[in-house]
């Protein structure tokens, strides 16, 4: 019983990387209509940019220019990241897909496999073949909880994860900028014409994306911090699987089965051998998808779909 | 600006047109002629020609891997590719104009499929010259014709269904190891399967039912992406066969029998390039016949409107399933072919690398259009050749060119177009 319970801090642990990183997806989708597949790439590049400036950050604590405690350094670093990589998303977006607005889609996530090639070879031809290993800003301290093994960082991870989340909730419902993205995705051709100004809401949704998928980086840096190029590849296409599960374009169902995914996964890996997780999370996904077609929260097929 | 261009290339593209004026009256079976003559006078005199002009030995593929290599030797590739290639085909088809088409013209009185022969024997004598200079040079002759097979294959899904299915590295991978297994366990003594359960020349028997089995196989696992896509397209689609990938890359890693995670090897050495050549063809030639029929219109149907398809008495259920596993059929055949040249396969061969190659191959070359699937693999695999140099930096070059490709011809570079075997090898005039 008590790896029960130890199963499921894991799980949520795993899980809010892949809510994070479902979020951007589905909230471009929801948008766009379109999937972003360098996002996985893009979450990639926000831990590496996390490793820098936390890298930065702290030479600059021990030449003694900058007095802060390491508590301190771990949220400028989330915050930094968040702030470049959203940029990173913005250029994404003014470069592979502002072009392709009216292409077929198909055609848009092409580009988006592309990008996300070009930011893996970047990053290995700059930095060379290897691999970073991730500052350790907080000490692992564990609790145990009726015998449960918690770390303060597994706490963190999860809290983050889940702040940003109620944040993200808040600004798409209770702010302007938020009413527009509502509006946007609730009809793509006539909100231009009520003044609402596309592109920058286009923009406003790649950076907001690539803030959590950095936020989801340097989480993941925090926990296992081991970065190489090709990081971003796996995760990234889990979390797609886990935004459609969710329904495209819903955010709350992308949290979800963020949530859910790394249940499965995790818990797939207890009872049977670790080698058949693949195999068995995805068939249970292709079981959900074949009787819920539409996913977990989303709106079943319509004619709106351009393809 | 528009004006000063157009006053600039006009008298260029009047000139290049009256230039290529005499060419457009030339048959297939001279431009055949002519490409299997430039191949034996590289055999002749390719190694002299090549040694004269400092290149050392002769170039491999049009010289386009030299030029990154060593940019001093450009002049001499260009000297050897005109004096080897351009000039022997351009000469030849200009003079064999007219007996070209007198001769295709006499050909087509007899059955379509007496010339038809006649030019893809000459296709296949040139591609074996020309592939026998060396074993690299072979080597990416075989592993570019069963990426025409491939691409073609889904290019059915893709481009002739419009839906966007990521399932091809699982079927190639189901191909694969088909094929593999039966080859391997026959023929082979390894540790795996044990001794050899025949010995003696039985491939050429053998190899084509290992290939076919591969493909039923593939075929099968097809329906597991089929059933699905009758309730849903798009997006979910996508992802039930992308999962279909991930679920097949993992069940072979967990087959013990066929090696798991360390792969298969030591299939025996049949897909040469008569082998290759001859499935290719008649890959091409039933795909192709397979998309102009009523069912490759049906398929057009359900891509542009599946509602009015419906409507129109085209049963969708049938056309999906049935182009699904027509795909995945050639697919499994192209997968067993591949890991017979390469003669060594494990199942991270099969992942989202692999993936992202087949759909750029597919929209490079250009959707719904076998021609599109030809230009799509050769282009990709001569221009990965020609970037190999590069190391890393290939993949940064290749990305860029088809996010270019796709911001200006969003379909690739020939989509739509019909693929007429009686329009190619007709005389011109």
């Amino acid at each position: 019983m008590d790896s029960f319970f130890q199963n499921i801090v894991n799980a949520l642990q795993w899980g809010s990387f892949y809510a994070l990183i479902a979020l951007g997806y589905s909230m471009v989708y929801g948008i766009l209509m379109l999937f972003n597949f360098a996002h996985g790439d893009i979450f990639m590049v926000g831990a590496y940019l996390g490793f820098f400036v936390a890298a930065g950050l702290l030479s600059l604590a021990t030449m003694g220019i900058l007095a802060i405690p390491n508590w301190l350094v771990l949220l400028l670093t989330v915050l930094i990241a968040m702030a470049l990589n959203s940029i990173v998303g913005v250029l994404v977006e003014r470069i592979g897909y502002r072009p392709l607005r009216d292409a077929p889609r198909a055609s848009a996530a092409i580009t988006g496999l592309m990008i996300g090639i070009i930011l893996e070879t970047g990053n290995l031809a700059i930095l060379g073949a290897q691999r970073l290993s991730f500052p350790s800003l907080i000490e692992t301290q564990t609790y145990t909880i009726g015998g449960v093994a918690v770390t303060n960082k597994k706490i963190m991870i999860v809290a983050v994860a889940l702040f940003l989340m109620l944040v993200l909730h808040l600004f798409i419902t209770r702010t302007k900028w938020g009413m527009a993205m509502r509006a946007m995705a609730y009809d793509f051709a006539i909100i231009p014409l009520m003044g609402v100004p596309i592109n920058r809401i286009a923009a406003l949704t790649f950076g907001l994306g690539s803030a959590l998928a950095a936020a989801a980086g340097v989480l993941y840096g925090v926990a296992y911090p081991i970065l190489d190029p090709y990081m971003g590849i796996l995760i990234g296409w889990k979390a797609f699987v886990a935004a459609i599960l969710g329904g495209r374009g819903s955010i709350l169902g992308a949290a979800f089965a963020g949530f859910l995914l790394g249940f499965i996964e995790i818990f797939t890996a207890t009872i049977f051998p670790s080698t058949f997780r693949d195999l068995i999370a995805y068939s249970i996904i292709l079981v959900i998808l074949t009787f819920r077609p539409h996913g977990l929260f989303g709106e079943a097929y319509s004619a709106r779909l351009r393809l | 600006m528009a004006v000063k261009t157009d006053s600039f290339t006009a008298p260029t593209k009047r000139r290049l047109a009256t230039f290529w004026q005499p060419y457009t009256r030339v048959a297939m079976l001279s431009w055949l002629t002519g490409a299997l003559v430039a191949a034996i006078l590289e055999q002749l005199v390719g190694r002299p020609l090549a040694f004269m002009l400092g290149l050392g030995k002769v170039p491999v593929l049009f010289g386009l891997v030299i030029i990154l290599k060593a940019p001093l030797l450009i002049p001499g590739v260009i000297v050897y590719v005109l004096l080897i290639y351009i000039l022997p085909i351009g000469l030849i088809a200009r003079l064999t104009t007219k007996l070209g088409n007198k001769l295709a013209a006499e050909l087509l009185r007899y059955p379509m499929l007496v010339s038809t022969v006649v030019h893809l024997v000459l296709l296949y004598a040139t591609l074996q010259i020309w592939g026998n200079i060396n074993d690299y040079r072979n080597l990416v002759l075989r592993l570019t014709l069963i990426s025409v097979l491939i691409t073609l294959s889904l290019n059915v899904i893709n481009g002739y269904m419009g839906e966007f299915s990521c399932s091809h590295p699982g079927f190639l991978a189901l191909g694969a190891y088909g094929a593999s297994a039966v080859t391997v366990s026959l023929f082979v003594n390894d540790n795996l399967f044990g001794p050899a359960v025949f010995t003696g020349n039985w491939g050429w028997i053998i190899f084509p039912f290992s290939l076919i089995l591969g493909g039923i196989i593939a075929a099968i696992g097809s329906l597991v992406v089929a059933i699905p896509s009758f309730r849903t397209r798009g997006d979910y689609l996508a992802i039930i066969s992308l999962a279909f990938t991930f679920i097949i890359k993992s069940f072979i890693e967990n087959l013990e029998f066929v090696g798991g995670p360390r792969g298969l090897s030591s299939q025996p050495d049949w897909a040469n390039l008569p082998t290759v050549f001859i499935w290719v063809v008649v890959g091409v030639w039933v795909i192709n016949n397979f998309v102009r029929s009523t069912m490759g219109k049906a398929l057009n149907a359900v891509r542009d409107d599946e509602i009015a398809a419906d409507a129109m008495t085209v049963n969708t259920r049938r056309t999906k399933m049935v182009a699904f596993m027509f795909s995945a059929f050639w697919a499994g055949v192209g997968g067993g072919l591949f890991a017979h040249v390469l003669r060594y396969v494990n199942p991270s061969t099969f992942g989202i690398q692999k993936l992202a190659e087949v759909l750029a191959m597919v929209y490079f070359g250009g959707l719904n259009s076998v021609y599109g699937s030809i230009v799509g693999a050769v282009g990709f695999n001569l221009l990965s050749e020609a970037l190999r140099p590069l190391e890393i930096f290939k993949w940064i070059i290749i990305p860029v060119l088809l996010i270019l490709i796709m911001i200006f011809r969003p379909t690739g570079l020939v989509a739509f177009k019909e693929f007429d075997v009686h329009q190619i090898i007709a005389p011109k005039e």
